[in-house]
């Protein structure tokens, strides 16, 4: 039955959110209303620009200096060397050495590289650094948290699956974390992987956790009965539809374990134990630059104030996700 | 509650023997023999090599390995790989050392987290909000070295003032009081800088905590009797948010070990952070081991801790 | 009908709005409402039709704001007095109870603190003689093992004894007014008749008047002298409870006493109201049920209409009912 309203421009603002949304037409899926919600966080939506620009960067950045070179991190120019951001190449340089316009943007190093190009390529490497180990410890935790969630009432000889893989997560998680990452990337041969895989299996708790939770509530929910009384097989329960919903907390935890990856690969770097040359990252840069404080701050200052960038920015997108997923925070009309 | 009690340890017993093979296992599994340091040296003859071999009882399969090493632990006879010495008269000493820097960090971060985390749950949305969130969340992001030599930077460019280690070389012969004050300035600016992230992290949850308390029935029910707001906020809200918090006071244990690597490192402060990372650029197995397995340990504990406070403060689980 | 006695508790004209992300949302329209000192009155009305809000900004405890009108109490408008004066009469001179008994004590205090604490805010008694009156409340109204429950905490007592002591704690210091809201609807129907003859008995005793909020109309019909039904944040019948049941004279009120099942027609189809209740950030220009009235006509969609007379001190905001 319709009914014969005149919205106020306040409902219409309201849109979709409006309870009568379907018979004004306003009707939306809950992926556009999560991202009306978000959009409305400032801060949140400063994070999100930041990190597309920073995505663009980095590939442009490994682009620009791994395929078609145009800035090379790895020219020596020792005529050059520590010369502070915005500086011109000096006139002494041959000509093969010249930096692209003549100038440096962020100065040079102690053996007169380019800053700029040295962070560029940074760029590349620190992000997949911190994707490649998030989506491992995504992998991990959804496994071990989904399986936990849906089996957990099964027995597997006196225990059941839910008591054996909890208890196995509470071991990992009494492991003090960064003292055990330390231990292992410094016995291991130094290898960009081995960073990325040991940083992914230390950091997939939380997000089996919070699957978990996840899972427990929607296994009671009326649409998976209706999904088990059609019929259909337990793997198609889980992924096509346990999976999709159990997603938000999913998300909100990569996005912040994201940060939390690239601090600590930064930190490894700090303590000696980072990713090795040929490979730059922001982490070594900074790590480096830690003896020119006085004489040439730009070489710690750069490298630092991009990884607080970068942090700051998916810890804001985090914690706006988290703010746009949480019903309880979103107010009510009247 | 003495049966939940006796259960809870029990599991954790359990969990520190999982944990104790665990840590032994892992580290064995890791290539790089540790008399490979001294193999570099070129006066160590392949019979010291196997002499060391086969007193640190390299040759052994991995479980003759691990019950040695717990023996020697529980007799205190466990030896350092680097010289020999005793691991555990070691691992205290360092101890008393991060010790003080830990307890002045705990007690900055907790006395300032929640009254910043409670005014802010109170002004929710008003420009002190708005402003410590976005502090908190910088500082979160903040890589700690970074901040740290900024710190440095500033303070001894400024005041001419010498930040590093434990006391300012050349003050051992001075009197008590300067010493005292001497020993008191070093351990300020590690634990402010140490401090801060804690104090970031802390303050969104005592601010979360309190706004979901403040949004309960309860409140509403004390504001109906007439209270007054301050009574409502700080005698009825608090006491229920603070209930995790005291739980989390156990596990701020470990932090003895894992928080201070970093820290440590920069400020040149003696403690068991710095051995840790010593003992694993010399692969000084045994050392290396007990670190890992104490820090293990340490959590375990702190969990348990946690759990008997809770119970002794919320009623609901007290009296089971 | 009480016409002479200056009425206890004087609402007028009340208007309580919510701010939200697109603008401030009306939840009551401008509403008038008497109580006389003993008198019991009923506000009746589905979720969302503002009758909570409206109980709530008697002591102003909502979350909205009072964007318009007064709330006179005893010679004072509550609705601008200052917290402190605000604050005197929450709980002595005006108590209240709540939907959610399992919510709505403080679970880390014991019962008798809870009580002891109105008490000493309010009559200033030491906290013995506290102790003991809590006692003697809690006997009144009807709680077993009375010294046990002192010490107690709420997660050790039921629903409906936590009912009891959250009515203890109201009525401790012997309001002149108290506010019910929604009582019983979060306990089970036997419980739900216990709770409400205390209710009445210790209306009785103490000369209370009482402001029940409710959307069940049997406990109406049971427990209160006079009602008033509201509809999307306006009060669209009012009068005496053997009236309204009896002539009801506004179609909404008509279709809600249909739409009750009639235990003595059991093969009659049960009546629903067609359509739903509009959301207050999106209501219509004129009669807010027009759109689910099967008698709507010229008038409706455009104006709202006011109060009409219908008998004695009975009216109806219908425009079928104009003179």
């Amino acid at each position: 039955m319709s009914i014969p309203v005149d919205p106020t421009p306040e409902a219409l603002a309201l849109g979709a959110s409006h309870p009568d949304a379907e018979a004004l037409g306003l009707a939306e899926t809950p992926a556009q209303q999560l991202w009306r919600t978000f959009r409305k966080d400032r801060l949140a939506m400063l994070g999100l620009y930041v990190l597309v620009a920073l995505v663009i960067v980095a590939l442009l950045g490994n682009l620009l200096t791994g395929w078609w070179v145009v800035f090379d991190p790895a020219t020596v120019r020792l005529p050059d060397k520590l010369l502070p951001p915005l500086s011109h190449a000096s006139s002494a340089l041959s000509k093969d050495l010249r930096p692209p316009f003549e100038a440096y943007p962020f100065g040079t190093d102690e053996l007169g590289r380019s800053v700029f190009a040295r962070m560029l390529q940074g760029s590349f490497v620190s992000l997949s650094v911190g994707i490649v180990a998030v989506s491992i410890s995504l992998g991990i935790g959804v496994t071990v948290g989904g399986l936990a969630g849906f089996y957990g009432q099964r027995k597997i000889g006196p225990f059941s699956v839910d008591t054996l893989l909890m208890r196995f997560t509470d071991v990992v998680l009494c492991f003090p974390t960064f003292f055990l990452i330390l231990t292992v990337v410094a016995l291991l041969p130094p290898s960009i992987y081995n960073i990325m895989i040991v940083i992914g299996i230390t950091s997939w708790m939380s997000t089996a956790r919070f699957v978990r939770a996840e899972f427990l509530a929607l296994r009671e929910q009326d649409f998976v009965t209706a999904a088990k009384a059609l019929g259909l097989p337990e793997w198609r329960i889980i992924f096509r539809h346990m999976i999709p919903n159990a997603l938000a907390p999913v998300l909100v935890s990569a996005t912040i374990n994201v940060a939390h990856a690239i601090l600590t690969e930064s930190a490894l770097s700090f303590l000696g134990f980072g990713v090795r040359p040929p490979y730059a990252t922001w982490g070594n840069i900074l790590a480096d630059g830690r003896s020119y404080i006085f004489d040439a701050p730009w070489l710690f200052l750069i490298p630092g104030a991009a990884i607080l960038l970068v942090v700051l920015s998916f810890n804001l997108v985090g914690e706006g996700l988290r703010d746009a997923l949480n019903p309880k925070l979103r107010k009510r009309a009247g | 509650m003495w049966r939940f009690l006796v259960r809870t340890i029990a599991q954790r017993l359990l969990l520190l023997l999982v944990i104790s093979i665990v840590s032994h296992t892992v580290i064995h599994l890791a290539p790089g023999q540790p008399t490979e340091v001294d193999a570099m040296n070129p006066m160590m003859k392949a019979e010291d090599i196997a002499r060391i071999r086969q007193s640190f009882h390299l040759d052994d399969p991995i479980y003759l390995q691990y019950l040695n090493w717990m023996k020697d632990l529980g007799t205190g006879e466990l030896k350092s790989f680097r010289d020999g010495l005793p691991v555990v008269p070691k691992i205290w000493g360092r101890f008393l050392n991060s010790l003080p820097l830990f307890l002045c960090t705990t007690l900055i971060v907790w006395t300032a987290s929640f009254p910043i985390g409670i005014q802010a749950a109170l002004k929710r949305g008003s420009r002190y909000d708005r402003g410590t969130t976005f502090v908190a969340y910088t500082l979160i992001s903040i890589p700690g070295f970074f901040l740290s030599y900024l710190l440095i930077l500033w303070v001894v460019r400024t005041f001419h003032l010498p930040v590093i280690g434990l006391q300012t070389f050349g003050t051992e012969g001075a009197n008590g009081a300067v010493r005292v004050m001497d020993r008191v300035w070093h351990l300020v600016i590690p634990s402010l800088m140490a401090a801060l992230t804690g104090i970031a992290v802390l303050s969104r949850y005592v601010r979360a905590q309190m706004l979901e308390v403040l949004g309960q029935d309860y409140v509403r029910t004390a504001r109906a009797k007439g209270l007054a707001e301050e009574h409502v906020v700080y005698g009825h809200a608090l006491r229920n948010a603070l209930l995790p918090f005291v739980t989390m006071f156990g596990l701020l244990l470990p932090g003895l070990i894992s928080g201070s690597v970093i820290f440590e490192q920069i400020f040149a402060w003696p403690g068991l952070g710095l051995l840790g990372y010593e003992s694993i650029l010399a692969r000084d197995f045994p050392m290396i081991l007990t670190l890992n397995f104490m820090a293990a340990a340490l959590t375990l504990f702190g969990i348990l801790l946690s759990d008997i406070l809770y119970a002794l403060v919320d009623p609901r689980i007290r009296l089971q | 009908m009480s016409e002479a006695a200056e009425p206890l508790l004087s609402i007028r004209e009340l208007r309580v709005e919510f701010a939200t992300d697109a603008g401030p949302v009306p939840a009551v329209r401008g509403i008038d409402l008497q109580i006389t000192a003993g008198e019991t009155v009923a506000l009746v009305g589905e979720s969302g039709s503002g009758k909570s809000v409206t109980a709530m900004s008697v002591m102003r405890l909502t979350e909205g704001q009072i964007a318009a009108g007064s709330i006179h109490f005893q010679g004072r408008d509550l609705a601008s007095v200052p917290e402190a004066e605000l604050r005197s009469i929450r709980g002595g001179q005006i108590g209240m109870i709540f939907q959610e008994p399992m919510t709505s004590l403080n679970p880390v205090f014991t019962i008798g603190r809870q009580i002891e604490e109105v008490l000493v805010l309010h009559q200033r008694l030491s906290g013995r003689a506290a102790r003991a009156q809590a006692l003697e409340l809690l006997q009144r109204v009807g709680i077993p093992a009375p010294e046990r429950r002192l010490t107690q905490y709420p997660h050790e007592l039921s629903g409906g004894m936590k009912q009891r002591v959250m009515l203890a704690i109201a009525i401790a210091c012997r309001p002149r007014l108290l506010i019910a809201d929604e009582p019983t609807t979060a306990l089970d129907v036997t419980i739900q008749a216990q709770i409400m003859e205390l209710l009445r008995s210790l209306q009785r005793e103490f000369g209370m008047a009482v402001l029940l909020i409710t959307h069940d109309l049997g406990v109406v019909a049971h427990f209160a002298e006079r009602v008033l039904v509201m509809y999307a944040g306006k009060i669209v019948e009012q009068g005496s409870v053997r009236d309204v049941f009896k002539r009801a004279s506004h179609p909404y009120t008509q279709a809600l006493l249909a739409a009750l099942p009639d235990p003595l027609k059991p093969a009659k189809r049960l009546e629903a109201i067609p359509g739903r209740v509009p959301s207050p950030s999106l209501l219509p220009r004129g009669c807010a049920f027009c759109a689910r009235c099967a008698y709507a006509f010229e008038p409706c969609p455009d104006r709202q209409p006011p109060l009409y007379p219908v008998g004695d001190a009975h009216s109806a905001a219908c425009f079928l009912r104009q003179p």
